[in-house]
């Protein structure tokens, strides 16, 4: 079955994606724009989320009420999320219901009333995620990690401070609105079972109008990143760490999916066989890959019993360092077929392919064809991994931990 | 879609849904076992096992079944429940032979004392990962308080104490009288040919021994009720939690759609009862309600989670509404919502492989029976406001067991 993708870029400069899918009845639908938590003025850390939550509050010609309800009666999923860089907002419903679901997401990005009288619930909501990461040690592991790793704002996080969210007003939450919710560089995707054309005339009619501002460039702070450690009693310590990648559309960007891959793609790749497996030393170990346009970051984590934090950090250290030493074809076939199969199988969620159209869009300025993806995998080989590897060897690790007693790297 | 059905003359059931439309196909041993069908003396050991099935077989050491897995590109993982341990694995249609010899290979494990050594580490690690979660933590004691020496309360994971002197021996008795083929399913969903399946589980599976399997105790606990309050200092657990469980109808109930109907009014994540008196304004950030629907028994949860200082407040808007939709029941307008929402999800859970695996299997373990998407939607449909009245009076909100985990030292 050839895919049926189209783009369409407004004369406001919003992007539409579509994607038909044969074979569903639901329709899914996922909004990028940039407005996340690195445009927070200084002393306002957290304003983004809240902004994202007071957008939902009442739109349009209907009160915060009125707007959960229309969309719970076309019984449209969603959530809306700022990221470091962007909003996200994303739903998911059946086709049938998308035009008049559009039609509430024009009032709650264009139209939002943002209530003056609401805004104390917003703050305490967003105060509470921040309490309540104290609970959750992986998380918080994770966002000390970030803060640590990355230059300012890269490395904030999205739930903001406490003395930042308290200092908001209203009228820092409407400018915020009114600067960055704007249709410049906005990635509207669509997938599932839909009329290409149809819809296009629908975000034309309702996104058409929306007018464009400028985006002035983000400055990104120079910054050495640190290691560090957090002390608290906890039966676990948490293990993070992070060193430089290259971003996805780089020519080795491939070279680092295979790598990561052969760490850590499934429970036959090196770091669940040697760290868990073989020595037992925790239940949680693994290495992932995050990526801006600009620059990426190879992450790793594991949570093991003080008693063997130790070597559950040396033993994973040293298979990131170990990689440059040798990759066995075996290991990277298993790595290219999890890579293929994996991309076929998210064909068949709605949710997946706008959210893959979408991040191809923002990184790529075009969508990728599964023949393309499928070709790039196939061109993986081992040499070309090591190379790579050789090249940008495993170094410079920033590691944060989170527990009892700090840890020696 | 088309359902199929065999059982093989051990005993084990065979079971597909065919949907040539689709992408991959999904495949899974359900085995009926789980924490409730433990003794004392063995706590942990069905989560345990699930671990050790992974650890190899006569023909397959640890790495190789991993590694066999990974060659076919499996997406391929385990779960085990009060009543359940399910290995499962979703893998593009060509790969269906090669993912069936995995998986009923490893449901016949060697159980090496070496091995089960190693993954005792592992097991200890994973307990103590849950208990510096919260969340975790307060749900697992939530379920002892109310359900007390009924076996559907017994801890999944064991405890440290129970796991280190947990024996091998003690596992594969455990082993040899609960994996029998008479308590299998297997079952597939997606892009494959059922004759097939049937031949390849034929194969793999038909000297597995077989013989009854019992399970003690179905009787539908009443609820210890109280309060249960568990003080942690407040550098240890930063909010407050507090769950409330109450007696709901059992999973082949046919009260059991309005049941899960009415928790969604009250709880779902946008527009229930609970979001609008707790999130909306600002009081806490997590509630809501679910059933969980469990053999001969089953259990409303409602819980919250919020600063210790407003703890208090919101557990007397719980109440309140708890006792207000006992008294009074729900609207047309929730009513009508509700369904919408969750018609809405069943149509998309149906398009995907991998759930209507899980959905299949459990409509046959729980309710004797299949049913297709379209036959699910016509059940939702044919529930009514009195069904709701019926599950209210059947299974009162008022009769709850509250368990708190937090830094309070009372709560009232």
């Amino acid at each position: 079955m050839p895919q049926d993708i189209q783009s369409f870029t407004l004369s406001n400069g919003l992007t539409l994606l579509t994607e038909r899918m044969p074979h569903v009845r639901s329709t899914s639908f996922n909004i990028l724009l940039p407005a996340g938590a690195a445009h927070d003025p200084d002393g306002r850390q957290g304003l983004a989320s809240l902004v994202c939550d007071l957008m939902t509050r009442g739109a349009g010609s209907r009160d915060n009420r009125e707007l959960t309800d229309a969309l719970d009666n076309l019984g449209v999923d969603r959530g809306e999320s700022s990221g470091t860089l962007n909003v996200q907002l994303s739903g998911a419903m059946l086709s049938r219901n998308l035009v008049p679901t559009f039609e509430i997401y024009a009032d709650i990005l264009r139209r939002p009333h943002l209530p003056e009288d609401e805004l104390d619930a917003a703050k305490s909501l967003s105060i509470q995620d921040i309490q309540s990461l104290e609970d959750d040690p992986q998380r918080k592991v994770m966002v000390e990690l970030r803060k640590r790793y990355y230059p300012d704002p890269l490395g904030r996080d999205q739930r903001g401070t406490i003395e930042g969210v308290e200092a908001v007003t209203i009228e820092d939450v409407r400018r915020q609105h009114a600067e960055l919710y704007h249709p410049r560089d906005v990635i509207l995707s669509v997938a599932g079972e839909l009329d290409p054309e149809a819809v296009k005339k629908e975000v034309e009619r309702l996104f058409g109008d929306w007018k464009p501002l400028p985006r002035p460039p983000m400055r990104v702070a120079t910054h050495v990143p640190t290691s560090g450690h957090i002390e608290k009693e906890l039966d676990q310590t948490q293990i993070s760490l992070a060193f430089p990648s290259v971003p996805i559309g780089h020519p080795d960007f491939y070279n680092v999916r295979g790598a990561i891959g052969v760490l850590s793609q499934d429970m036959s790749s090196r770091l669940f066989t040697n760290v868990r497996e073989k020595h037992g030393l925790c239940y949680s170990v693994y290495a992932s890959y995050e990526s801006f346009r600009d620059r990426a970051t190879i992450i790793g984590y594991a949570g093991a019993r003080p008693e063997l934090a130790q070597e559950t950090l040396d033993r994973t250290l040293e298979e990131f360092r170990n990689l440059v030493n040798g990759i066995e074809e075996e290991e990277l076939d298993r790595v290219k077929i999890g890579l293929k199969s994996s991309l076929i199988m998210r064909q068949e969620s709605t949710a997946a392919r706008a959210g893959s159209i979408a991040s191809d869009w923002y990184f790529l300025g075009r969508v990728r064809s599964l023949e393309e993806i499928q070709a790039s995998i196939d061109g993986l080989q081992v040499e070309k991994i090591l190379d790579y590897l050789r090249r940008n060897p495993a170094k410079d690790f920033t590691v944060v931990t989170l527990g009892p007693a700090a840890l020696k790297h | 879609m088309t359902f199929h059905q065999h059982t093989l003359p051990n005993g084990l059931t065979i079971l597909g849904e065919t949907n040539p439309a689709a992408l991959s196909v999904a495949v899974a041993f359900w085995v009926k076992t789980g924490a409730r069908d433990e003794t004392p003396d063995v706590c942990g050991v069905s989560h345990f096992l699930e671990h050790m099935v992974f650890k190899g077989t006569p023909r397959r050491d640890a790495f190789a079944v991993n590694r066999d897995f990974s060659r076919i590109g499996a997406d391929n993982n385990a779960w085990t429940s009060e009543e359940n341990t399910v290995f499962h694995a979703v893998v593009l249609p060509e790969f269906l032979p090669h993912v069936v010899d995995v998986l009923a290979d490893i449901m016949r494990p060697s159980l090496r004392g070496e091995d089960f050594a190693t993954e005792k580490k592992v097991i200890l690690d994973e307990i103590v990962r849950y208990e510096v979660q919260p969340g975790w933590a307060s749900y697992d004691l939530a379920r002892k308080n109310f359900y007390a020496s009924h076996p559907l309360g017994n801890s999944i994971l064991g405890t440290s104490e129970s796991i280190n002197a947990l024996t091998r021996d003690q596992m594969e008795g455990y082993f040899r009288k609960r994996y029998l083929a008479s308590n299998i399913v297997a079952v597939a969903s997606g892009n494959f040919d059922f004759k097939r399946f049937v031949d390849l589980v034929g194969n793999a599976c038909s000297d597995w021994p077989t013989g009854e399997v019992s399970r003690t105790n179905r009787t539908e606990p009443p609820g210890a009720g109280g309060m249960h309050l568990v003080t942690k200092p407040a550098d240890k657990v930063a909010q407050e939690y507090v769950t409330l469980i109450a007696p709901a109808a059992p999973a082949d109930h046919e009260l059991g759609y309005a049941g899960s109907l009415l928790a969604t009014v009250m709880g779902d994540y946008t527009g229930s009862r609970m979001f609008w008196s707790l999130i909306d304004p600002g009081l806490v950030d997590e509630a809501g309600m679910g059933i969980d629907e469990c053999d001969g028994a089953g259990a409303y949860y409602t819980s919250f989670n919020s600063d210790p200082e407003h703890a208090e407040e919101c557990f007397k808007i719980v109440r309140e509404l708890l006792d207000d939709v006992q008294a009074n029941g729900i609207t047309p307008e929730e009513f009508l919502q509700a369904k919408t929402k969750i018609l809405s999800r069943e149509i998309r859970a149906g398009e995907r492989s991998a759930r209507r695996m899980f959905t299949i299997a459990k409509d046959w373990v729980y309710r004797g029976g299949y049913r297709s998407v379209d036959d699910e939607l016509a059940a939702w449909d044919a529930v009514t406001m009195k069904d709701v009245r019926a599950v209210l009076d059947r299974y009162p909100l008022s009769n709850q067991t509250v368990s708190a985990y937090g830094p309070l030292e009372k709560l009232s």
